[in-house]
Parts: structure tokens; C-alpha cells; sequence
């Protein structure tokens, strides 16, 4: 296949920014929280303060990757009535505000309830660009690829620490997108030392892939964020901006992603080299 | 047929399979090459054989309910795992893990627990073997049962309380999956029941199959042939599974598995998985669940806190779809009524989950007639459960 196609919709705008010399920045927050409107108004700060990249969480009951900030948000927002169909709302009104793509981080069994054909057209009618499948590996993933083939949605898989080489080979070679390398072996949350699994593990993604490669788990600041964009194409931050949403609203949630947004311009790097 | 899947892949059917963070996938093909290495291990499996024999008590007795027949109007003979150590058959699959973490060389051991037995019987292989043991529980669990907390706490283990979402066990399971990703390289996840991610159904079908195994020759001794049925009751369901798996190839012993009715279906408040629910994934498997419209999961209702759990083992998913098992539910009304019965007509306390397939047994009998032989799991005694019979039954301290 060729890399254009591979690249997607979230590549493309990772590339434009390694392209400019700079690591491409992330942002996650769940829909839903604290309220509806005030997830709406979260993420439109997400996309104010600088992000290349929005993901959206669709809130779960059963949220097996997620350390606590994220599980309360969710918690809050499945609390509040939230519905998948929400979820697909949200990222309408997203769409309609910017073109940043904008892709859904959801456990896998929401996404199987609603119809994984039905789900992917409605997300991309919605003007979604992809899922991030935390629980989904591509070996069970066959109905979500072929759906996400056919609807042009970016499919991004998870690789970690603990994947051997050959999973690294076959899970990349199924990601549309970008790759997303979880930085330590553990939940989501803010962490006070950057990971020192993270290069290692982006170095062996990139000898297997010419996709872009992004890191999240436990970046919580710009210095971390300058850090990681040093060694990976993209920085991805979750918890730290929950918990700015929480604290400090649309307000703090622009602030730390322009802080983030610095961290990722701060050192020269080299144009993306496949 | 069913006693050689799953797959490779962890596959019954559509069912099983691995839906699990990337990060787990790597040490759960470590597991699976040890688990394989080791029952072909004759060291290994005579261990386990001495273990079972030797501490739990094994084989537990095949007991012939000569009284509890005359009220049922069919011979039931009842597969005694209330007289294991630990008073459950939840300590095979323990101590057989448990023994595997040996043999792996890690240090360390992580439980979930609903009601406390899997995290008794956890920790007590731990205490036996020499393993750092945590377990993990929900709140609401912990308070409703705190003797089995102190009990886990005096054998040595940590009982940590989880505070997040139903604050119950697919809570405590899922707050053990994020201990296990950050910590597996060291760590073994003693999960307690035939659920989960591949290897786990197959593995703990493994570890608990000699109930069937040791009923299905104790019923040739017995009777001069095989029972007519084997009921169980199912919550995740591995004590259905330990006694299934030895009789799936002999076709015409039916199998039944009794699901938590609760208050019935039609108020919403029970965990009857394969009877009401719909195929989803949860935990780490495709199977049948308790779920919203969105794919949320319900919270399950059961009087039984071993059998309240929305969702149940994969292998149980399909002998339901290809006909092999028939499930049926039991409410908490007549799975207390079993309770007292067999308690006044033999002088056994069972489980309430046990309880649940007395109850089921009694409809069955009348089903299949005076001439049926029905073997049912005992799959635990009742000590546990004493608070919530002398509620129910207004059994309180004061003279009436």
C-alpha cells in the first residue's frame, strides 16, 4: 500500500508538523465531561490551544487501561446519561468547528454493541478520522479493519514495552494513522519521570514502519512533552488535561495545551526520515 | 467435540478469544507456553495430584442423598467440594496457579474476589507456597463480607479495597488487570474462574476438571453407569466447568448449568448471563454479558455474591449456542428454599451458590422422572453465607 493511504487522516497532520520541524502534539479528553456541552467546550480548547490531533474518549463502564483521573471523568460523564450516540454528536460539532482530525479512543465492546459496519459509517458521516482500539488487538480486529477500510477511517494499534518484535511487525502493518507506543507498562495518569521504555520501544517500532509514531502514558507537562516529541513523532497527553478540565475548565485545559504545544516546538528535530 | 477447543487462539466458537490491552498479550503467550509445558510435565501434574490428594482432600466425596431424593422423586447424588480445604472447589484452580507461578519464577500473586472464597483460596495456596499475595476486592464486597477479609488478612495476604465504579467484583477484576499490566514481569494473576483472556478458560478448566473426572468414575462405582445429568450452578463458571468437561464426550448425559434468577427477569435485578444477556466483550473474552443498548455493562443482582457477575465464562457461551449445556436460571426465593431443604433433609449446609443447583436439580428431576440418576455439584459449604441465611429466614439471636 502506498504511504499516503497509510498515512490517514491523523498521519498526514503528524507529518505536517514533523515536516515543520517540531514533534505533533495530541490531546485526549473524554465526551461527556464534566457535562455534554462543557466536553464540547473542552475539546474545542484542546484544538484553541495548538493540539495537531484530537482524541476523544467515549466513556466505559469497565475502563481496564485507564488509571483514576480518566476513570472518574468517565464515570462522571456515563453518570451524566451519556450515549454512544453522544459521543457521535460530540464529534460532529467538533468537526464542524475545525479540521484537526479527530479520532475516538474506545473499549472495544461499545463499538461491537452498536454495530462495528453501523458505527464506522455513522462516525465517518459524523466527520470522525479514526479509533484508537485500547483493547482490541488486530488479531481479533478482523470486522473493525475491514469496516475501517471501507469507510477510510485511520485504525490505530497499541504496541508496548512488552511486544515482541514480531508483534510489533504484524500490529503496525495494520495501523492506518499513526502507532501508538504506550511509554511504560501500566494505566493511563500523569507521571512525575518520563518513561525510559518509551525511546527504546519507538526505535523498534520505526524499524518495522514508516508510519508515525506517537507516545502517551504519564506526559503531564511541556518539558516531558519536549522530551518525548526529541525521540517519537508525537506526544500524547490524557490525564494531565482531564485533570486541567477538571480543575481550571475550558480556561485550563487551553493552557496546558499551549504549554504542551511549546513543549513540542522546543528543540530543532529532524524532518520525519522513513 | 468441546474438550479439544479452543483454538489455538483462545477461540470456543465465535467465543473467547483475547480482548486485552497489547501490553498483556505478550506475557499472556508466556503463560499459555508455560501452562502447556507444564501438564505435560509429569513432575508438574504429580505435584499437583500430591497437593490435591495430600491438603484439599481429594477426591472429594460422591455422596448418595438418599433423603433429599425422596422429596425430589429422583436419585440425586451430590459431588461433595464443600469438604475441601477451604470449603470450596475454588481451591484447585488456586493451588494448581499457584503452583504454575512456582514454576514460572515470579514472587508475587494478584487475586480478585466477590465474595472472598477464590481470595481465601488464593491466599491460602500463597501461605502454603510462599508467595506474596494480593487481593483485590470491591468496597461493597469487603464490608458485606468481612470475616473472609480478616480470614485472607490472618493466611498473609494484602486485601486491598477497591473504590472505583460498581465497587464490586468486575471492579475488583478490573483494578487486578491495571495492577497486572504494571507489574506482570514479576507478578501472576490468579484469576478465579474459567473466564478472561486465553489461556484462562482453558487453563482453569484445566486445574478444576477433576470434579468431573473424580464423579464421573465415582458414578460408575456407584450406580454401574453414568448419571443421567450433571447440574451446576454458573456464575463465571468454573465450578460448572471442572464438572462438565469430564462427561461433554458422553452424549447422553445431559448437562445443565443454573444461573442466578435474582429476583427474576422480569424486574431486572438478576445475573442470568446466558438466559438474558447478549453476546459482548468483557474482561478480556467474547461471550455473553449483561449490557446496555450502548454495550455498558449492567450490574448483576444475585443473593449469591459468587454468582454475581455479569458476565460468565466462554466455553459456557458455546455449549449453550451448539445445544451441549442447557442453562436455565434459579431464582434467590427458590435457591433458599434448596438451602434450608437440603440443610433439614441431610444435615449439609451448602452454599448459596451450591444451592442454586439443589434447586435446579429439583425441577430436573421432576423432568426426567423417578427411574433419573442427577449428579450436582456441591460446590461449596455454607459457613459463608450464615448472615444472609439468618436474614432471610428471620433466624435472629431472640427467643420467639
Amino acid at each position: 500500500m502506498s504511504d499516503v493511504v497509510a498515512l490517514g487522516k491523523a498521519g498526514v497532520a503528524i507529518r505536517k508538523a514533523n515536516d515543520a520541524g517540531r514533534g505533533a502534539l495530541i490531546g485526549y479528553l473524554p465526551a461527556g465531561f464534566p457535562s455534554y456541552d462543557g466536553g464540547v467546550d473542552g475539546i474545542k480548547a484542546l484544538i484553541d490551544g495548538g493540539v495537531d490531533v484530537v482524541e476523544i474518549g467515549l466513556p466505559y463502564s469497565d475502563p481496564v487501561m485507564d488509571g483514576v483521573t480518566i476513570q472518574r471523568a468517565t464515570e462522571v460523564a456515563l453518570a451524566g446519561g451519556l450515549r454512544t450516540r453522544d459521543v457521535l454528536s460530540t464529534v460532529e460539532k467538533v468537526a464542524a468547528y475545525s479540521d484537526v482530525p479527530l479520532l475516538v479512543m474506545t473499549y472495544w465492546n461499545p463499538i461491537e454493541r452498536y454495530g462495528v459496519d453501523r458505527f464506522a459509517a455513522d462516525f465517518a458521516a459524523a466527520g470522525g478520522a479514526g479509533l484508537i482500539t485500547p483493547d482490541l488487538i488486530p488479531d481479533e480486529g478482523a470486522e473493525w479493519i475491514a469496516a475501517a477500510d471501507k469507510n477510510e477511517l485511520d485504525k490505530v494499534f497499541l504496541v508496548s514495552p512488552s511486544s515482541t518484535d514480531e508483534r510489533i511487525a504484524m500490529t503496525t502493518a495494520n495501523c492506518r494513522g499513526f502507532v501508538y507506543a504506550t511509554a511504560v507498562m501500566g494505566v493511563t495518569g500523569a507521571r512525575d519521570k518520563p518513561s525510559d521504555l518509551a525511546a527504546p520501544l519507538v526505535a523498534r517500532v520505526k524499524s518495522a514502519t514508516g508510519l508515525p509514531v506517537g507516545v502517551g502514558l504519564g506526559i503531564s507537562n511541556g518539558d516531558q512533552a519536549a522530551g518525548v516529541a526529541a525521540f517519537a513523532d508525537a506526544a500524547i497527553v490524557g490525564a494531565a488535561l482531564v485533570k486541567a478540565l477538571q480543575d481550571g475548565g475550558p480556561a485550563g485545559v487551553r493552557k496546558l495545551t499551549e504549554a504542551l504545544a511549546e513543549g513540542v516546538r522546543r528543540e530543532p528535530r529532524a524532518t520525519a526520515g522513513r | 467435540m468441546s474438550t479439544v477447543l479452543p483454538d489455538q487462539f483462545g477461540h470456543f466458537g465465535r467465543f473467547g478469544g483475547r480482548f486485552m490491552p497489547e501490553a498483556l498479550i505478550a506475557p499472556l503467550d508466556e503463560l499459555t507456553q508455560a501452562w502447556r509445558d507444564a501438564m505435560a510435565d509429569p513432575e508438574f501434574t504429580g505435584e499437583f495430584e500430591r497437593m490435591l490428594r495430600e491438603y484439599i482432600g481429594a477426591p472429594s466425596l460422591l455422596y448418595d442423598a438418599t433423603r433429599l431424593s425422596d422429596v425430589a422423586g429422583a436419585r440425586i447424588l451430590l459431588k461433595r467440594e464443600d469438604l475441601n480445604h477451604t470449603g470450596a472447589h475454588k481451591i484447585r484452580n488456586a493451588i494448581g496457579q499457584a503452583l504454575l507461578t512456582k514454576r514460572m519464577g515470579k514472587p508475587r500473586v494478584i487475586a480478585e474476589t466477590g465474595a472472598g472464597q477464590h481470595g481465601v483460596a488464593t491466599a491460602t495456596a500463597c501461605a502454603y507456597l510462599g508467595l506474596e499475595c494480593v487481593v483485590y476486592m470491591g468496597e461493597v464486597d469487603t464490608e458485606r463480607q468481612a470475616l473472609n477479609v480478616a480470614r485472607m488478612r490472618l493466611l498473609g495476604a494484602e486485601v486491598i479495597s477497591v473504590k472505583t465504579g460498581s465497587r464490586t467484583l468486575k471492579d475488583a477484576i478490573n483494578e487486578a488487570l491495571r495492577d497486572w499490566v504494571a507489574s506482570v514481569d514479576k507478578t501472576h494473576y490468579i484469576l478465579g474462574t474459567a473466564a478472561g483472556s486465553h489461556p484462562f478458560p482453558a487453563m482453569v478448566r484445566d486445574f478444576v476438571r477433576g470434579i468431573g473426572d473424580e464423579a464421573r468414575e465415582q458414578s460408575l462405582a456407584l450406580l454401574g453407569k453414568l448419571p443421567d445429568a450433571a447440574v451446576a450452578s454458573v456464575g463465571g463458571g468454573s465450578n460448572a466447568i471442572g464438572l462438565f468437561t469430564a462427561f461433554i464426550p458422553d452424549e447422553d448425559v445431559k448437562l445443565y448449568g443454573i444461573e442466578p434468577g435474582g429476583d427474576g427477569f422480569e424486574t431486572g435485578r438478576h445475573a442470568a448471563t446466558i438466559t438474558a444477556g447478549q453476546v459482548g466483550v468483557l474482561h478480556g473474552a467474547r461471550s455473553f454479558l449483561l449490557q446496555d443498548d450502548d454495550g455498558q455493562t449492567i450490574e448483576s443482582h444475585s443473593i449469591s455474591a459468587g454468582l454475581d457477575y455479569p458476565g460468565v465464562g466462554p466455553e459456557h457461551a458455546w455449549l449453550a449456542e451448539t445445544g451441549r449445556a442447557t442453562y436455565r436460571p434459579i431464582t434467590d426465593a427458590e435457591a433458599m428454599e434448596a438451602f434450608r431443604l437440603l440443610s433439614r433433609t441431610e444435615g449439609i449446609i451448602p452454599a448459596i451458590e451450591s444451592a442454586h443447583a439443589v434447586a435446579g436439580a429439583l425441577d430436573i428431576a421432576k423432568e426426567l422422572g423417578p427411574q433419573a440418576s442427577i449428579l450436582v455439584n456441591l460446590s461449596g459449604r455454607g459457613d459463608k453465607d450464615m448472615d444472609t441465611a439468618a436474614t432471610w429466614f428471620g433466624l435472629g439471636g431472640s427467643d420467639e
